[in-house]
């Protein structure tokens, strides 16, 4: 079975991002950059099944400005076999990458397509959704645990109230939660491996997709500070704030 | 041109998400239309056809929708969708999977998580954890939109009649099928929708002390119980507790946010809330910066003592 898994370069998620002064835009000029959360547990799964015996090839793909090399080689230092850059300076929205990664899809003809549930940029998680409408392919969002059997796979996902167990059969979409797994730390051997293997890369034009963007932002902001309030000394204290100054008990 | 909300239901009762995703398409026309979507649902239907400001509602009843599976809803909505200015579905777990694959069917942008309508085709919508707040502009015909349920105040007066008519429910895909769900049942407030809202960070420690130490002081309050991804990565709380960029979004009156230390990844969860109160012994925490009333102390003395007192 082939794997395809979609990595996104995104600002780290320990950086706090600043607009612009003119409000346009964030300003994620020389901050520290790193591949999605939810993609590294994306790959880390593909790497397991390759391990497991159950996956033959992994491929990873990333859209974007000529650095998400950098991404696609943590990938590949992870375990994955070769990566796909679609090269573009164009702003990508999720509808536009969807049509990408359907494009590569429809070149590669993956058995499995496994995404991020969301990418902590945009927080759209939406790509995963719209790529399984545009292929046809049936749709296992915010994944906890896969199971890969035959032709099929057994989805648990984490839903509000609880989890929901879904069987879908390939090829498939999946998208991953948090707590579908514990991606590993990368060895430097490996990272030496992962120069050696194979990049291609692609731009829209060659794969015939029209990435204009279909919304405008037409202004960023920072939301209101919280003023820090104040320490108390006491529980008692506590309770009589609560009661007599915000008046919510 | 008429809006279409999407209902959140379980095929009996209709989900309090679902006013307040009306509440937000009421900024964008007067003539709402509710589609409620499932299997022997008709009691939700007519709970629908009384919410305040709905003008009809659409039910669409079928063994393929039972589960409200999103291959099924994203066929069923995209069929209709064209026939509205926008469509709406709530930002729960059930809205963000049908609603992108709809759009897609359609070949439309979605525009995810609203915390604000501007106008017809332009909305506010967090970024980055919450770090920013994105003014966008939809250009498409049909708006699809998520909404965030917590920025929005339901009208549950119950003053709608509105008419109820059938939609032809969708064909199986064939392609996805309903295992099982496990739902956890709580008997405390539902936490989006919950007034108080006690939450517990790593610092419990064990699934034990979670229990032991927050239950009480949830019950005094009548409060739901909510937790950080560290708390529920550990097993100490349930998945489905937790609160932040990736979890729930909460805005209750008051929240308590118990041996939480405040990485941006939670507060994105949770500071929108009216009064917030942190529990930490670290002084320097970043929590505090936000807490209106911080304690500084071991949670295990200060929170049953805090029980006491209430
Ligand atoms: C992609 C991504 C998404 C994420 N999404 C979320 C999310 O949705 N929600 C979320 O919460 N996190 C999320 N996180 C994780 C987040 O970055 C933090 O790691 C997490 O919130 C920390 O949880 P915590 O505050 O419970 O633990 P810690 O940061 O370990 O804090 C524990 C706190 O307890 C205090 N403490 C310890 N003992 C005591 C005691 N006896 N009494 C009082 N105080 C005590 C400590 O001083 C400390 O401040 C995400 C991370 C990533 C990368
Ligand atoms: N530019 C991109 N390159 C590669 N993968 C992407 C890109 N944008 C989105 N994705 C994938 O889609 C997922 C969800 O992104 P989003 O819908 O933007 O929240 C991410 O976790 C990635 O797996």
């Amino acid at each position: 079975m082939k794997v395809l898994v979609a990595v996104k370069r995104v600002v780290d998620y320990n950086v706090k991002v600043r607009v612009k002064t003119d409000g346009s835009d964030v300003d994620i000029a020389n901050v520290k950059m790193s591949m999605n959360p939810f993609d590294e547990i994306a790959v880390e799964e593909a790497v397991r099944l390759k391990e497991a015996g159950k996956a033959s090839e992994i491929v990873v793909v990333s859209l974007g400005v000529t650095q998400c090399q950098e991404t696609i080689r943590t990938a590949l230092a992870m375990g994955a076999d070769r990566g796909v850059l679609v090269e573009t300076d164009a702003t990508l929205q999720p509808l536009a990458v969807a049509k990408l990664l359907k494009a590569v899809i429809d070149k590669e003809q993956p058995q499995l397509v496994i995404l991020g549930k969301q990418a902590i940029d945009d927080d759209a998680n939406q790509t995963g959704q719209m790529l399984a409408a545009l292929t046809g392919f049936p749709q296992g969002t915010f994944a906890s645990k896969v199971d890969v059997a035959g032709n099929e796979l057994t989805v648990t996902r984490e839903i509000d109230g609880g989890l929901e167990t879904l069987q879908i059969s390939l090829p498939a979409v999946i998208t991953t939660d948090l707590r579908l797994n514990e991606p590993r730390f990368i060895k430097l051997p490996n990272i030496m491996a992962a120069k050696k293997k194979p990049i291609e890369t692609l731009t829209p034009a060659a794969l015939n997709v029209d990435v204009t963007p279909r919304l405008t932002v037409v202004k960023v902001a920072e939301p209101a500070a919280r003023a820090a309030g104040k320490k108390v000394a006491s529980v008692a204290e506590l309770v009589e704030k609560l009661r007599t100054e915000a008046k919510v008990l | 041109m008429s809006v279409l909300v999407i209902a959140e239901h379980d095929n009996h009762q209709l989900k309090a998400a679902t006013l307040k995703t009306i509440a937000a398409a009421r900024k964008i026309s007067s003539d709402i239309h509710v589609l409620v979507a499932g299997h022997q649902c008709g009691a939700v239907a007519e709970a629908a056809a009384k919410a305040a400001g709905v003008t009809k509602v659409r039910v669409a009843d079928g063994e393929a929708l039972a589960h409200q599976l999103a291959e099924n809803m994203g066929t069923l909505i995209a069929g209709i969708a064209k026939e509205y200015e926008a469509v709406l579905a709530p930002a729960t777990t059930a809205g963000k999977n049908y609603l992108p694959r709809a759009a897609a069917l359609c070949d439309m942008a979605m525009v995810s998580d609203i915390v604000a309508v501007e106008s017809a085709d332009t909305f506010v919508r967090p970024i980055y954890a919450g770090n920013v707040l994105a003014t966008v502009k939809s250009s498409d015909a049909v708006k699809f939109v998520t909404v965030r349920t917590t920025a929005f105040d339901a009208d549950d007066s119950n003053s709608g009649s509105a008419a109820i008519e059938a939609v032809a429910a969708v064909a199986d895909s064939g392609k996805s099928r309903f295992i099982s769900a496990e739902m956890a049942k709580y008997d405390r407030p539902e936490l989006t929708a919950a007034r108080v809202v006690v939450s517990g960070g790593r610092a419990l420690a064990s699934a034990d002390n979670f229990k032991s130490v927050l239950t009480p002081l949830a019950d005094k309050l009548g409060a739901a119980l909510g937790a950080s991804r560290a708390a529920v990565d550990a097993g100490y709380a349930p998945n489905d507790y937790q609160v932040g960029q990736t979890g729930k979004v909460v805005a209750p009156d008051i929240y308590f946010a118990i041996g939480i230390s405040g990485a941006i990844q939670h507060l994105a969860g949770m500071s929108s809330s009216k009064v917030i109160v942190a529990i930490n012994k670290d002084e320097e925490a970043p929590i505090f910066q936000v807490a209106d009333y911080g304690i500084v102390g071991d949670l295990f003395t200060i929170v049953p003592e805090l029980e006491k007192a209430l």
